[in-house]
């Protein structure tokens, strides 16, 4: 229904441009000059018929389903709502609808199957109310907006305020999907340290997340310490740090320092390719070839080698972080003032020893900075860990056992239907928190370095 | 002119001199080595992976086809009721004609060849065209995933039979079938116009081609008016003040934050709040508008600051509003790099996995969406499914998945690239 209504409103939207515009085409020629030229005209019809009705349209369907729910309530008869607590009052309602959309588990009583005719019948009157409601608003926008057409109307400056405010709602919604991800995560991190202490989540050495399903289960209710997480996450984290590192930053220094352009133009663009490759792919990567060359190696050498080993994980991330790595080494690298080189060559220095004693030094918080920036995309990396670690938390350094990760245990506890009130389902949000706000400290540090050191040069 | 010296003079001929030249040049030589040496590195770990993924992906391109004559006998199957038919019994029937000597339990093996769905496969067939009844109708049915691997030799015969997933009578049958003719193995259209299933000579990926466009599609309709709108205003109009530099430092940061939040994100506020339907393409996609959003407007701006200010002044004197100015000339000049950097983000976005399992578009569903509210996979949730399928048939299926994906990468990449080449001036 939704989409019918923003087909309507499209639809009488050009139909009011047709008729403002021909409407300010018959003011052009007259004795007074037209301010506006005749397709503003029309344009400013078409804003105030077409925005108000669709704000209008999103208003209802998002109060729609509220306003249903409670009349839905206050018919049922007294005998069924006296008493009831909140949560059955939702069962009864998810009942109403599960028999008004046919899915029936059992016999329904006569009153849950009176109100599932009720509702069936106030959602079709609802539908096409909005629609009613909607075209109205449209005529009556209609007619006061081509009222106010005449010679000396600024439809122009009209048309323009509007636009301005449309962009100035559109460069807000990167702010709104900040707080959207603040307020979401904030919100269900609180619910979750309702039921489980924070410091516990934060210092526990135990991660078992489960539900309860009995009173008396033996398992207990799951814990939920989340060290192993953390220690998981940054093991995996720094050994892709240690692979990606120096092929990165030797890549950006060849790059710079000694490739001809030729050169640069083929290893460039394969490079970035290796960016470019989905992260699915390469955890089916770490999957199929890695983890099992370093088992097969392992065992060559008498060592036991998880099948899940962090090692396989994190050195599969390494390779996808190795281009993020170069190209932000390189361009610290070229940052650097071209004097400085030239400088240093013209004393006699090589090549190497004018990377290594003057470029590298100069562009050092530059290539720090990106370092940050790969470390925290290391951390937030999700498909590599998710399809080649391991699910359970151990609390280990060893890189060739099976460790867990922030990501992977927040894609673990959502996948599958998820019931937002089990500690087990919350703790994901949890962990988002502190994901994120690791991820963005690096970022805020990592930029703040960079800034920092290029001013030095401008 | 002073009377300075030099105190030390240094002999560059002598022998140090030219040892510590020596060393100065091996280091640099040096340096130059581990450079080559990291980029053979990342250029040959890249080679692994598309070959490994060539490799295994390459034989999920054909399939092994048997040809089965059905014979569609009145009895079994009903002219005016054809979808009650017992077709179970027509393809037992058409079996045991082509091996007349198998008999009692024997003939469950035998039927194990095919495909577990060939009764449907006849049955659509049937439905199709019911002159067939009372006659033979001749079709090429998938083999079953064990003989599609002994077909392409991934099943070695030379191990034992116990440790194979078809035993030595059923290689039998299979090579008396061979010899027969009736062993084929085409271009495997099933892998783009089927949708998923549980086996793998049936599965495909058309569900996910279909929900990764319509996912594409939403994301587009969001992120490229709202971060076309977002730039120009940031780049053209905002006042330098604290809410545009907020807004600013936002959008960077923004750029930065793990996909996984996302789908944090989208599974809290579209899924549990608004109460949108799981796995609906439609949330897929605004969920990825979200994460492209950012790198639109970052390309926008950057593609607007290209456009040289003597083109906003000359409007700007001629009598144009602001407006009109940035309408009507700058940003028609800055389209092709906005575009272009539109459809890089769009690839990034058809990769983009985690934030899709969160809102559950990894379900395992057996036809293409019809609709944006319709459960529904995308290709990388697809490839995901699958290489988490214990059935080794899904791993040169997952491969195929990959590649497939791949492909639609690099064709994207080439029209950016084509449009950057031929559109965009330099002034």
């Amino acid at each position: 229904m939704f989409g019918y209504a923003v087909l309507l409103i499209i639809a009488l939207s050009l139909v009011a441009f047709y008729v403002g515009r021909a409407q300010g085409a018959a003011f052009v020629g007259g004795d007074v000059k037209s301010h506006s030229l005749p397709a503003y005209h029309g344009a400013f019809v078409a804003v105030w018929v077409g925005i108000p009705a669709f704000v209008l349209v999103l208003i209802w369907v998002a109060l729609q389903g509220i306003v249903v729910d409670q009349a839905l309530l206050g018919s049922l008869p007294a005998s069924m709502t006296e008493g009831a607590s909140a949560s059955q009052l939702r069962l009864f309602l998810s009942e109403i609808k599960n028999v008004a959309a046919g899915r029936i588990f059992s016999e329904p009583t006569p009153e849950i199957q009176a109100a599932a005719e009720t509702y069936i019948r106030w959602q079709g009157i609802a539908r096409w109310a909005m629609l009613v409601a909607a075209t109205a608003l449209m005529v009556v926008a209609l007619v006061i907006a081509r009222s106010r057409l005449s010679t000396r109307f600024r439809a122009r400056n009209n048309v323009e305020r509007v636009m301005s405010g449309l962009m100035v709602f559109c460069s807000t919604v990167a702010i709104l999907t900040t707080l959207g991800i603040i307020a979401s995560l904030l919100f269900e991190a609180f619910r979750f340290f309702e039921q489980v202490p924070v410091t516990e989540f934060l210092f526990g050495l135990n991660w078992e997340p489960q539900i309860r399903l009995r009173e008396d289960q033996i398992a207990g209710a799951g814990a939920f310490g989340a060290v192993p997480v953390f220690v998981g996450t940054l093991l995996i984290a720094t050994i892709a740090m240690l692979v990606a590192t120096p092929i990165g930053l030797f890549t950006a220094i060849f790059l710079v320092e000694y490739a001809s352009d030729r050169v640069r133009n083929i290893i460039k663009p394969i490079m970035e390719i290796l960016a470019g490759i989905p992260t699915v792919v390469y955890g089916f990567f770490a999957v199929l070839t890695v983890a099992p060359a370093i088992r097969e190696f392992g065992s060559l050498m008498g060592i036991a080698v998880s099948p899940n080993s962090a090692l396989a994980a994190g050195g599969v991330m390494g390779i996808m972080i190795i281009p993020f790595i170069s190209s932000l080494s390189d361009d610290a690298l070229k940052a650097v003032p071209r004097a400085m080189r030239d400088g240093s060559l013209a004393l006699g220095a090589t090549r190497g020893e004018t990377m290594t004693k003057v470029l590298l030094p100069a562009a050092l918080p530059g290539i720090m900075g990106g370092i940050l920036l790969a470390l925290s995309r290391a951390i937030g990396e999700t498909m590599i860990v998710v399809m080649a670690a391991g699910l359970i938390a151990t609390l280990t350094l060893n890189p060739i056992d099976s460790v867990t990760t922030v990501t992977v245990q927040i894609v673990t506890l959502l996948i599958g239907d998820t019931e937002f009130d089990s500690p087990k389902t919350l703790a994901a949000f949890a962990l988002g928190l502190v994901l994120f706000v690791v991820t963005l400290s690096l970022n805020v540090l990592a930029l703040h370095i960079v800034r920092k050191y290029r001013e030095q040069y401008e | 002119m002073t009377d300075s010296t030099m105190t030390v003079a240094v002999d560059w001929t002598s022998e140090q001199g030219a040892a510590r030249r020596r060393r100065r040049h091996a280091a640099d030589r040096r340096l130059r080595a581990y450079g080559i040496g990291a980029i053979s590195l990342a250029i040959g770990l890249l080679a692994i992976l598309i070959i490994t993924l060539a490799a295994t992906g390459y034989k999920a391109f054909v399939q092994t086809m048997v040809e089965v004559d059905f014979t569609i006998s009145a009895d079994l199957v009903k002219a005016d009721d054809i979808p009650a038919g017992n077709f179970r019994a027509v393809v037992a029937n058409a079996m045991s004609k082509l091996f007349p000597e198998v008999e009692g339990r024997e003939t469950r093996e035998l039927k194990q060849i095919l495909t577990n769905n060939t009764r449907f496969i006849v049955r659509d067939a049937v439905i199709a065209d019911p002159s067939v009844i009372g006659g033979t109708m001749t079709l090429r049915v998938p083999a079953s995933d064990p003989f599609d691997q002994l077909n392409k030799r991934e099943i070695s015969r030379d191990l034992p039979e116990d440790q194979r997933r078809v035993n030595d009578r059923q290689i039998t049958w299979f090579d008396k079938l061979d010899a027969e003719g009736r062993i084929s193995t085409p271009f495997n259209w099933g892998l783009f116009f089927n949708a998923d299933s549980r086996f793998p000579e049936l599965a495909g990926l058309a569900g996910a081609i279909v929900g990764s466009f319509y996912a594409l599609l939403v994301c587009f309709l969001i992120s490229f008016p709202v971060g076309i709108a977002a730039a120009v205003y940031l780049e053209e109009f905002a006042p330098k003040n604290r809410l545009t530099d907020l807004i600013e430092v936002n959008i960077n940061n923004l750029a930065a934050v793990p996909s996984v939040v996302f789908g944090l994100l989208g599974l809290a506020v579209f899924l549990n709040f608004f109460g949108l339907p799981r796995s609906a393409p439609l949330v897929g996609g605004m969920v990825l508008a979200l994460m492209t959003l950012p790198t639109i407007i970052i390309v926008t701006r950057a593609a607007l600051k290209s456009v040289p200010p003597s083109i906003r002044e000359a409007a700007l004197g001629m009598g144009a509003s602001k407006h009109q100015t940035i309408t009507h000339h700058v940003l028609p000049l800055a389209l092709p790099g906005i575009l272009t950097g539109t459809i890089i983000g769009l690839a990034q976005a058809l990769g983009e996995t985690a934030p899709l399992l969160l809102i559950g578009m990894n379900a395992f569903i057996t036809s293409p969406p019809g609709g944006l509210m319709e459960a529904s996979t995308a290709l990388p949730t697809q490839v995901f499914i699958w290489a988490d399928s214990p059935e080794r048939g899904f791993v040169a299926r997952t491969s195929a998945g990959i590649l497939v994906l791949l492909g639609f990468l690099i064709v994207m990449n080439a029209i950016a690239i084509f449009l950057r080449q031929r559109l965009e001036r330099t002034w």
